[in-house]
């Protein structure tokens, strides 16, 4: 199998992602976009390593899934916060910094 | 005897001179400092031991310099060295300098003698008596600036001994500086004075820069010594530097056309007429000739003019003489006069003729100024006395100088009317007088070198026998005039001695220059090389004693003779001189002095005080204050000020900052609508960056 299959999956898993991320007014679906938007990138890494044969991309993966885990932590612990403060997870409601 | 050996000692003797201008300085600080506790008498006998002891040695000098006649320079002190100019504090002894210092600490210390008898008095009359010690203070700084005068060595130390007389002389002319005509009389004369003497001494300063621009040294010796030289590089300095000494001398000595202050002097003290201005300071324009005789004998055209200035001021002011009441006055304008003979004698180079003149005439004319001293305070003490007695209305203006209200005082003051005689006759040139001997001597020697001058001076001559004879005859003879006059008293002993001193050295001063002997001129010409001995003219001397007497004659008609008929006449309708009958408007001219003072107010001082007040309201205050400092500066300064706080400081430096305020505010007002606080549209700045990047990294 050709390896720009991986790169058109991961590119559309990606833009996905990214529609996601631009497009949902929930919290947890934006983040949910931004853990598929990680795991397009995770499987462009692979399909490269596999290309190449090194273990770079593999072993990238690997820092990725780590610092996701860190983020995963960091963001929900964070839309609890604002959830506890605002009753609300729409992101457009929270939009107090504006200038 | 100690002038022997004095004599033969050698010259350590002249080391003594400095002493000449110290032990007045001596006297005159003694009587600042405890003057004020000692008595008159004691201020007085001070003064005038300062005076005896310069005389003294100024004797000793004379002594030493029979022994060895080349003299000496006794240096003292540097004081000025600036690149080429090196002058110095020194002494010149040598037969010149030594005879204007016998003549100037003899007669000083006569004169001295005689204040402490008429400043008694003048004190005391004029009510303060505390100016007794500043008189002799004074006197006693001018015997010592007039020292500095005679024994300088170089032109330098001479102008500053020149300006000290003068400064003594305006001190003293404004002695009762608050009296006089309008309060103020005494102070203008004084004022006249020294501006006067200013303007001469203008001239005298250029006449010594361009000697020091020729010569590049001020040393006597030196300049006459380059004097060929330089006369043969540059004629036309020679004649600058000579013409314009000769307007210091006209200032100094009172000549045409600087003359006017003299007869104004006579407002200070009489001894101080007699003094500075009779004996010793208005001769320092002659003897600065005589001085420079090296320099005049160089140009024959400066000569002319001296002379010609000598002759006609001795003529023009003896005519002047002729038309004055007032007994000082008299005295004053001769004194022009005679200084006019010495003038046109050093001028045409006949310069033993000139000083031996000088020298007479210091011993005849300071008696006569005493005298006229004498006579004025006689007459004040006979006006006072008749004050007393009520017969006279007390506050009458009474002008005891006014030889209108004299007459008669012959037999109330014997002494002092023969000694009067004598300078009378000595002045007016009658055998053997010492006045007969010097006059004749230029007389003499101006007919073989200056004709016109001769002419001049021979009338001069016999106006000088004329207004003494008039003097006299109004003085001493006839009846009294006035209850003042009649009651006339002699005057003390300390006037009268010094009197009968000068009476006796004005008739035996004749002996120091006898014709065929000339010891004056021989004693000269130790210093003066080029001197020639005066020829003895009989014609002359006959023609001039003719002049004379005739002058004498005249008077005796007109001022005994006729006067005491005129006496008869009603005073409403009499003339107040038998003159004035016989010449009418001439003897107006005489009496106003040709109107020179007017003449000078209309032409000089007059439009000098238009162009001043010209200079003070409009240029000074209009221009200079009003326009340019007050509207210009600070007007313009101001509407600067103005501009730059309003327009330019508020407007533009502030408008800068504001606007910059408001541009950012405006600005940061529209970047503010980008800061939605929408997450969602910071992400797609985010994306939308990446993606512009990443399409730069890749179409690149």
């Amino acid at each position: 199998m050709p390896v720009s299959y991986y790169i058109v999956l991961s590119a559309v898993l990606f833009t996905l992602g990214a529609l996601g991320v631009l497009i949902r007014r929930n919290a947890l679906v934006i983040f949910m976009s931004v853990e598929l938007m990680l795991n397009a990138a995770n499987l462009a890494f692979v399909a490269f390593s596999q290309l190449y044969g090194t273990l770079n991309g593999q072993i990238f993966v690997f820092f990725v899934m780590t610092v996701a885990a860190a983020e995963v932590a960091v963001g929900l612990a964070l839309i609890v916060a604002i959830f506890r403060t605002k009753h609300s997870i729409n992101v457009d409601e929270i939009s107090s910094l504006k200038g | 005897m100690f002038f022997q050996e004095v004599a033969t000692a050698g010259p350590q003797f002249f080391n003594l001179v400095p002493l000449i201008v110290f032990i007045p300085i001596i006297g005159l600080l003694t009587n600042i400092l405890i003057g004020g506790r000692l008595g008159e008498k004691v201020v007085g006998a001070i003064a005038s031991t300062a005076s005896g002891l310069a005389f003294l040695v100024a004797v000793l000098l004379a002594v030493s310099l029979l022994g060895h006649p080349e003299g000496a320079v006794v240096p003292l002190a540097n004081w000025i060295s600036i690149g080429e100019l090196n002058a110095r504090w020194a002494f010149q002894v040598d037969s010149l300098s030594v005879t204007m210092m016998l003549v100037v600490a003899g007669v000083g210390t006569l004169i001295h003698i005689y204040s402490i008898g008429y400043m008694h008095e003048d004190v005391r009359l004029n009510g303060d008596p505390g100016r007794f010690r500043r008189f002799f203070v004074y006197m006693n700084l001018f015997i010592a600036a007039m020292m500095v005068l005679v024994s300088a060595d170089n032109y330098l130390m001479l102008f500053v001994g020149w300006e000290g007389v003068g400064l003594c002389s305006y001190l003293l002319i404004g002695f009762w500086f608050e009296k006089g005509a309008d309060g103020i009389g005494n102070a203008i004369a004084a004022k006249k004075a020294f501006v006067t003497n200013r303007i001469g001494d203008f001239g005298f300063l250029i006449a010594a820069f361009i000697l020091f621009w020729a010569f590049r040294t001020f040393n006597f010796e030196e300049v006459f010594a380059a004097a060929p030289q330089v006369a043969a590089a540059m004629p036309g300095a020679i004649l600058a530097i000579t013409l314009f000494m000769l307007v210091g001398v006209t200032g100094k000595s009172a000549q045409i056309p600087l003359h006017v202050w003299l007869p104004d002097a006579m407002a200070g003290p009489t001894p101080v007429s007699a003094l500075i201005h009779a004996a010793t300071m208005v001769t320092a324009g002659v003897y600065l000739i005589a001085r420079s005789h090296t320099l005049y004998a160089l140009v024959p055209e400066a000569q002319a003019i001296v002379a010609l200035v000598g002759g006609v001021t001795a003529l023009f002011a003896a005519t002047i003489a002729v038309g004055q009441f007032d007994i000082k006055r008299v005295l004053a304008y001769s004194t022009i006069s005679q200084l006019g003979f010495m003038v046109a004698a050093v001028g045409m180079g006949a310069i033993a003729a000139g000083m031996f003149h000088l020298v007479a005439h210091a011993f005849f004319k300071a008696l006569l100024f005493l005298g006229s001293g004498s006579v004025i305070q006689g007459v004040e003490h006979g006006h006072h006395h008749a004050e007393a007695h009520g017969k006279k209305k007390p506050g009458e203006r009474f002008d005891p100088q006014d030889m209108r209200n004299m007459g008669g005082l012959r037999t109330r003051m014997r002494l002092t009317f023969w000694v009067y005689l004598i300078g009378a006759l000595a002045l007016a040139g009658i055998f053997p007088l010492v006045g007969f001997w010097s006059k004749d001597e230029i007389l003499a020697e101006s007919l073989l070198l200056q004709p016109t001058v001769f002419w001049l001076l021979l009338v001069a001559a016999f106006f000088t026998a004329f207004y003494m004879g008039r003097q006299v005859f109004l003085v001493f003879f006839g009846e009294p005039r006035s209850q003042a006059a009649a009651q006339a008293v002699e005057s003390p002993a300390s006037m009268t001695v010094p009197l009968v001193v000068l009476a006796f050295l004005s008739i035996f001063g004749g002996l120091l220059n006898l014709p065929g002997l000339h010891t004056f001129t021989t004693w000269l010409e130790h210093t003066l090389p080029d001197l020639h001995p005066g020829e003895f003219i009989l014609v002359v001397a006959v023609g001039a004693s003719i002049a004379a007497l005739a002058g004498i004659l005249l008077t005796w008609l007109l001022y005994r003779r006729r006067y005491e008929d005129m006496q008869r006449i009603p005073p409403a309708r009499r003339p107040d001189d038998p003159l004035r009958q016989v010449l009418g408007p001439v003897f107006t001219v005489w009496e106003n002095k040709y109107w020179v003072d007017e003449l000078y107010w209309t032409v000089i001082l007059n439009p000098y005080v238009a162009l001043s007040r010209f200079l003070a309201d409009v240029v000074d205050w209009r221009f200079w204050h009003d326009w340019f400092h007050d509207t210009l500066l600070w007007g313009g300064y101001n509407r600067l000020s103005t501009f730059l706080a309003c327009a330019f400081d508020l407007g533009i430096i502030d408008g800068i900052a504001n606007g910059l305020a408001s541009a950012t505010v405006r600005f940061a007002g529209g970047l503010r609508r980008i800061q939605t606080g929408y997450v969602r549209n910071y992400a797609l700045s985010v994306f939308l960056g990446v993606i512009l990047l990443i399409g730069y990294l890749i179409l690149r």
